[in-house]
């Protein structure tokens, strides 16, 4: 009986020693375009605080607030900024999101490499979403069918599409839907007659930007606000961040630290 | 003894019921909760509107939830299928169950089920990255992520499905009936038509439902290779985006409890009453044309 309560003891102990070092943990979730950015600088920060753990899952913008307002992440991403039915949501659970913004993202119209098209106006982009150009020779083009791709209506990148290129119209329903960047530049590097758009991280040899109102879509144009199709990436916390969380962060907004490998991933950094 | 034995019996028996009734209490909770989850959206469309709206706008303001297109398409996805995958499928099991020597069908079978074996983000790729190009180069038509290539894919998926139940219903029709066959002069070919395909259609049958009804419901193929296209198509070769697709792909990033979230709840009913539908069915033929006697499987 003796050992036994000595053995309940150490077992007791060793529970607390593990849920010690469980309370090191960092879970992120959220959006699919922040998530290279989460997954880089937390390597380099595990690398240098052996000691904590994170933990990064993808899901999506709406996810990563959902799990913010739920409590069930540290940190959530997001390629959007909160809605205003996610912030009334929030209130009812009480909780508090603050908003961090933590890079930009550009979004660029593609064409196939072979397409002779160099510039799009931003009507231009407008008439092809909305079904009105049918035909690259509208736009200066070759005659060949415009085969418009766009992003499914929920994505973060859609929205920002939808707010700065589209106004109050809607993106014609025979417009082509994929699921992620990688799959919008698949299919236009597949497809001859195909426009698409993707984040400027996910930009790659195989696809040829334009140039939109004759702006080159890069880092620079995005910082100085000129290039139109740009936006902010946000992490949010539940609360102003303490301790890890706090430290974490500011190892993402550091210019030597985090902005470096935003770069890095292919998105803007802040400075 | 006996007491011990019988009591044995009865926590065995107990045991049992409780499995059976864990795994019917989940699969019931989880329909409770799609309509649960789905059935909200009717506060704000009617259900005419639902189900024969033209537009799919579910993020716009103000929104519109009109799965019309949605399900046009993956009734029209499924039909090409079929028409594919029905012929190619039933046929090979004949031709494995009947006609192959042994040698041919032990190659042959292993391979068909292999096929079955392809993850569907497998098929999707290829479909994505080798056909839709093809597609694109030979027949000339303006994408081939379309209709056609997510039914092609589709119909591979369900090939391995009803060839592999078919061939089993075909094999398990007795040797008496064939031999009667010949005796009384028929040919090969009369038996095989006249007394082994009737002999066995129920089977046939059931693998024909329990393939289409895979194909229904496929989410990743579709999702990659049908173009994703919230329209209804006028051509087998304009893309098309069947339900699946569109729950798939808006899923992840729809607001929690938000009226879109419940849409796709929603759309997730209709296609639950799909497949229900077409399991019906496969159930009544099974049970109604049932092969008697020897023929039984």
């Amino acid at each position: 009986m003796k050992h036994f309560k000595k053995a309940l003891v150490i077992l007791l102990a060793l529970t607390f020693a593990a849920s010690a070092a469980w309370a090191e943990q960092l879970v992120i979730k959220g959006s699919t375009t922040v998530l290279p950015i989460a997954q880089k600088v937390a390597e380099a920060y595990m690398k240098e605080n052996p000691e904590m753990r994170i933990s990064i899952s993808g899901g999506g913008s709406g996810n990563g607030i959902k799990a913010i307002i739920d409590g069930t992440t540290d940190i959530g991403d997001s390629s959007r900024f909160i809605k205003d039915k996610e912030v009334k949501l929030a209130m009812e659970r009480g909780a508090y999101p603050v908003p961090f913004r933590v890079a930009y993202d550009c979004i660029v119209p593609v064409v196939h490499p072979s397409n002779k098209v160099e510039n799009l106006t931003m009507d231009a982009l407008k008439m092809i979403y909305e079904g009105k150009y049918k035909n690259w020779n509208e736009v200066g083009g070759p005659d060949r069918k415009i085969v418009v791709i766009s992003r499914d209506t929920s994505s973060g990148t859609y929205e920002v599409w939808e707010k700065k290129v589209m106004g109050k119209s809607r993106v014609y329903p025979g417009a082509l839907l994929q699921a992620s960047n990688g799959a919008v530049a698949q299919a236009v590097a597949k497809n001859p007659n195909t426009i698409g758009y993707i984040g400027l991280g996910y930009m790659n040899k195989d696809v040829k930007p334009l140039t939109v109102d004759g702006i080159v879509g890069s880092k620079k144009t995005t910082l100085n606000g000129t290039f139109p199709i740009s936006r902010p990436l946000y992490m949010f916390t539940r609360g102003w961040p303490e301790g890890k969380v706090v430290d974490f962060l500011n190892f993402v907004l550091h210019p030597e630290t985090g902005q470096k490998l935003v770069e890095a991933t292919g998105y803007v950094p802040l400075y | 003894m006996a007491g011990k034995r019988q009591s044995t019996e009865k926590v065995m028996r107990t045991f049992f019921f409780c499995v059976a009734t864990a795994s019917i209490a989940v699969l019931f909770m989880i329909m409770v909760f799609l309509f649960m989850e789905g059935l909200p959206v009717f506060n704000m469309v009617s259900v005419k509107e639902f189900l024969f709206g033209v537009y799919w706008y579910p993020t716009s303001d103000p929104p519109d939830f009109g799965i019309y297109p949605l399900i046009v398409a993956s009734l029209a996805v499924t039909a090409v299928s079929a028409v594919i995958a029905i012929p190619l499928g039933v046929m090979t099991a004949i031709y494995l169950a009947e006609l192959a020597s042994k040698r041919v069908a032990e190659i042959f079978k292993p391979i068909v089920e292999l096929l079955a074996a392809l993850p569907s983000v497998v098929i999707g790729f290829f479909g994505m990255v080798i056909v839709a190009p093809f597609l694109q180069q030979v027949l000339g038509v303006a994408t081939g992520l379309n209709l056609f290539n997510a039914a092609l894919m589709l119909a591979f998926m369900s090939i391995p499905t009803i060839c592999s139940i078919s061939e089993d219903a075909i094999y398990s029709v007795p040797n008496a009936l064939r031999e009667g066959s010949l005796a009384l002069g028929a040919t090969q070919w009369e038996t095989l038509w006249r007394v082994v395909v009737p002999a066995s259609i129920s089977g046939i049958a059931t693998s024909v439902i329990l393939g289409i009804s895979r194909a229904v419901g496929e989410t990743m193929v579709v999702l990659m290779v049908a173009g994703g296209a919230a329209m209804v198509p006028s051509s087998i070769f304009d893309p098309v985006r069947p339900m699946p697709a569109s729950i798939a792909a808006e899923m992840a990033e729809a607001p929690f409890r938000g009226d879109h979230y419940y849409a796709l709840f929603a759309t997730g009913i209709v296609l639950f009453l799909f497949t229900l539908f077409f399991n019906i069915i496969a159930d009544i033929i099974a049970t109604r044309y049932r092969q008697v006697g020897e023929a039984s499987l």
